[in-house]
């Protein structure tokens, strides 16, 4: 069937399909621009701490950052999800408190360890089951959902637990195994975080969950109309990120010996929307990497030890952190270089 | 021409370049623009007009060239700059405020003021002595909401916008591609009026009627090169064409004639009824193209949306290849096989900041997928098939989409739907902003689905394409079928008189 169409275009030419692009600029754009920055600043703040207080280089100190980054490096990791699909969630402190309180109170009642982390981690998928079905039910803003659940899951720890840290699981093998333990010599805590982010990772970039939830977030009705459920996604993502913030509760727990329904985990989810937004996740959704955030969460927790190992007040750490966060987004609006709203 | 366009040029850009990453845009270009005078500006897509433009109203910085206005050499370094100098671009998707008035919407940045109380009434006032100026008194109701309009509407918020200020050179990018017959005319009176004050006017198309209608000159880009400027009187279509791609396009496109088909059809829809449409039949048979046409406003992708189930239907029933199926969302759709590129591309279809490969491959990840690992050799293999065929022009299949022009990203639309290869295509203006070199290449790629077996659905207000394209035509009207023509049948006058039949209103087509 020939269209009279060009005498040439319809058949003849198949015009050569463009080429894969060359190496170093495959590279690049596989480490991206954002990702390369965030190295490069990392790399100072490493010289200049160091060149300042030599104890800094210390494995024993670079083990005490691992450690200190995994509880809000889980939750930086699952907050990345939720930003990429275009939500927030705000509750995932709130709720790592709940379920910290809970592994605690479950475990002195039946004595098992095992059953008060089941019981936490079940209790944190409830809140990301909550969080979801009323943000797709119940159409209600994201931020705004999260901002009740916020206070609503913190209000429910207390509630539960009479606002006092609960039990101790300081002498119970497991939770010692988790909080200090080490496997090949490398704390608990790390493979924690390293094996959810290598998971996380490779689901967003090498299966088809991944990519539909970049797809949400950089254009809903797209998606939509390409047949993603996206009601599913999202209570899925909710349902992930309640599940990690239980993991993190569960972590404060066996860190503190006993169930914290505030302390410990009040301010988390502010250092997780740092460390993603910092990682260059961006706020509209649709847009960040695994790499990035976890790069971000490095880069604080570098910045928090060392300006404890050199004596600043610890008020300067969160002043310093609210910068980063500002300066984080001012430049991630930069490169977007969209035009400006309002014109002219 | 005016007297004065034989003095100096209101606008000349000499030796403009511009290079992106992988591409380079704008290669020495010349260009004079004279007041008085409507210059179009025409080139295949990616040939770097909208370049050239954004160039002229401070968007982008060349990376070498010049720019004078009336002889003064000007150099602008933001948007802001331009206005000053009085040069406006109309973008074909201008920005509006949707909770504020149209009359705050235009004097946006400029409200009148006492102090720093603004005035509404004096606002208004001045809102409707503009709209009476330049004839728009029915077209625009200056207490409408931003977000009430129509994308005419938002386009004639735009250029009264621009006439806020003084202007002396305004440029038009495809600013008809959502206009209605009706509208458009309302724009080219305006677009006169403008010349005849002297304002120099740029206008880009890709129609080739609309070039020959309002323009005094032609200049041709090719591959960000400079092919010339010719007078427009003194040229004609096929001249342009060839200027254009640098090669002979044999006149229009014309469809095999096939025997109607018979047997089931491969999408049955009885009596489907919605907000927007009203107790809708149709059938389409596998091998055929039904084309839909209608007036704008007349509820043709209102009808596609309730086919697929993207907006909720209240009754009716859809059947594909004879058998019932219950659609409550695209995802059911596509289950069915029912695909549908819808007609807003950039807020209906891509994402932006994802790769033109991420683009092409979204409906067919379900496919190309082992235990949820998407095949990535196949995905890239798919993305590269369709870049080919549909010549979209890109560095590779992993740029960004939102750094093609506006008539590639088009195709990307378009080659993520014909790589899902549906039992039922719909495809919602599918050359919309596609210069006529690739609107031949997208009809013999749907004459190739179709005699896959393929059915398909084409909207398109362009009644030479639904009239070349279809096998059989359904005209709409007011969200209802008014008739269905075969195309032995078919004539501009029938389906117009079918599209406008007891539409006695004459704002009908302006919704
Ligand atoms: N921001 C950008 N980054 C990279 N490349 C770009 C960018 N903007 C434009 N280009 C490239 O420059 C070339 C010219 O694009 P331009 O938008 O000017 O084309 P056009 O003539 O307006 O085409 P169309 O008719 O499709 O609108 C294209 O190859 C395009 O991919
Ligand atoms: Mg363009």
């Amino acid at each position: 069937m020939t269209s009279t169409v060009a005498d040439q275009t319809a058949e003849q030419s198949e015009p050569a399909p463009p080429a894969r692009p060359g190496w170093p600029r495959r590279l690049l754009r596989a480490v991206g621009v954002q990702n390369i920055s965030l190295v490069i600043a990392l790399a100072v703040l490493v010289a200049i701490i160091g060149a300042q207080n030599s104890k800094f280089f210390l494995v024993t100190n670079i083990e005490t950052i691992g450690t200190a980054v995994t509880v809000v490096g889980l939750l930086a990791v699952v907050q990345t999800v939720v930003m990429l699909l275009g939500g927030l969630d705000i509750s995932v402190g709130s709720a790592a408190g709940l379920a910290s309180v809970v592994s605690a109170m479950v475990f002195m009642s039946t004595h098992s360890a095992a059953i008060g982390i089941l019981v936490a981690l079940v209790t944190g998928v409830a809140t990301g089951v909550f969080n979801g079905l009323v943000i797709v039910y119940g159409r209600v803003n994201a931020v705004i959902a999260t901002l009740a659940t916020y206070a609503g899951f913190r209000g429910l720890a207390n509630l539960i637990s009479n606002g006092r840290a609960q039990g101790y699981t300081g002498t119970d093998s497991t939770f010692v195994f988790l909080a200090r333990g080490s496997i090949a010599g490398i704390p608990t805590l790390i493979w924690i975080l390293v094996i959810l982010a290598l998971a996380v990772h490779l689901m967003l970039r090498y299966t088809d969950i991944g990519r539909n939830i970049y797809a949400m977030g950089g254009n809903a009705t797209a998606a939509r109309l390409a047949g993603i459920n996206l009601n599913r996604y999202v209570v899925g993502c909710y349902i992930a990120a309640g599940l990690v913030a239980a993991v993190a509760g569960v972590l404060l727990t066996a860190r503190t010996g006993s169930g914290q329904p505030t302390s410990g985990s009040q301010g988390l989810e502010l250092q997780a929307i740092t460390a993603a937004a910092l990682g260059g996740v961006a706020m509209q959704g649709g847009k960040g990497t695994i790499t990035g955030t976890i790069l971000a969460v490095v880069l604080l927790g570098v910045l928090q030890n060392g300006l404890t190992i050199l004596n600043v007040n610890s008020f300067w750490q969160d002043i310093a952190q609210g910068f980063l966060l500002v300066v984080a987004v001012i430049i991630q609006q930069r490169r977007r270089g969209l035009r400006a709203v309002g014109l002219p | 021409m005016s007297s004065d366009a034989a003095a100096a040029p209101r606008l000349a850009a000499t030796e403009l370049s511009k290079r992106f990453a992988g591409v380079q845009a704008l290669r020495a270009v010349q260009l004079q623009a004279y007041g008085g005078e409507v210059m179009a500006l025409l080139g295949e897509n990616g040939a770097g007009k909208s370049t050239l433009l954004k160039i002229l109203a401070g968007a982008h910085r060349p990376d070498s060239g010049t720019l004078s206005i009336d002889g003064e050499r000007v150099s602008f370094s933001s948007p802001r700059d331009a206005h000053r100098a009085g040069v406006r671009i109309i973008y074909q998707e201008p920005e509006i405020i949707p909770h504020v008035s149209v009359a705050e919407n235009i004097y946006v940045g400029a409200l009148p003021a006492r102090g720093h109380r603004f005035t509404r009434a004096a606002l208004r006032a001045r809102v409707v002595a503009d709209l009476a100026r330049y004839g728009f008194t029915s077209a625009l109701d200056p207490d409408a909401l931003g977000s009430e309009l129509s994308p005419a509407q938002r386009q004639l918020v735009e250029i009264l916008r621009a006439l806020t200020e003084s202007v002396r050179v305004i440029a038009f990018d495809e600013p008809t591609s959502s206009l209605s017959d009706t509208e458009v005319e309302v724009l080219f009176r305006l677009i006169r009026q403008l010349r005849d004050e002297g304002v120099a006017v740029i206008y880009v198309s890709h129609r080739m009627n609309e070039i020959f209608q309002i323009s005094d000159r032609v200049t041709v880009l090719r591959d960000g090169a400079l092919v010339g400027t010719v007078t427009t009187a003194e040229t004609d279509e096929a001249r342009l064409v060839r200027m254009m791609v640098g090669r002979d396009l044999t006149d229009m496109f014309v469809r095999e004639r096939r025997p109607r088909p018979t047997g089931t059809p491969a999408l049955t829809v009885r009596g489907l009824s919605n907000d927007d449409v009203h107790d809708i039949d149709l059938e389409v048979y596998g091998g055929e193209v039904l084309g839909i046409a209608g007036l704008v406003g007349a509820g043709r992708s209102e009808l596609a949306h309730a086919i697929v189930g993207s907006t909720p239907v209240h009754a009716g029933e859809i059947l594909v290849d004879g058998n019932p199926v219950r659609i409550s969302g695209p995802r059911d759709a596509i289950r069915a096989g029912i695909g549908f590129a819808p007609e807003e591309r950039k807020a209906q279809a891509l994402l932006m900041q994802r790769s033109v490969r991420d683009n092409i491959s979204l409906a067919i990840l379900d496919r190309i997928r082992v235990a949820r690992v998407v095949r990535r050799g196949e995905e890239r293999a798919v993305a590269q098939r369709y870049t080919g065929q549909l010549r979209i022009r890109t560095p590779d299949i992993e740029q960004v989409v939102s750094s093609l022009s506006g008539g590639n990203q088009q195709k990307v639309v378009l080659a993520r739907w014909l790589a899902r290869r549906p039992r039922v295509l719909i495809l919602d203006e599918p050359t919309r902003g596609v210069d006529v070199g690739a609107k031949a290449e997208i009809y013999a790629v749907i004459n190739q689905l179709t005699a896959d077996g393929i059915a398909v659905i084409v909207i398109s207000s362009e009644l030479p394409e639904i009239l070349g394209l279809s096998d059989r035509i359904a005209v709409m009207q007011g969200g209802r079928v008014t008739g269905e023509l075969d195309r032995s049948e078919a004539t501009e006058e029938r389906v117009l008189a079918l599209a406008m039949a007891g539409d006695l209103t004459t704002d009908g087509a302006t919704r």
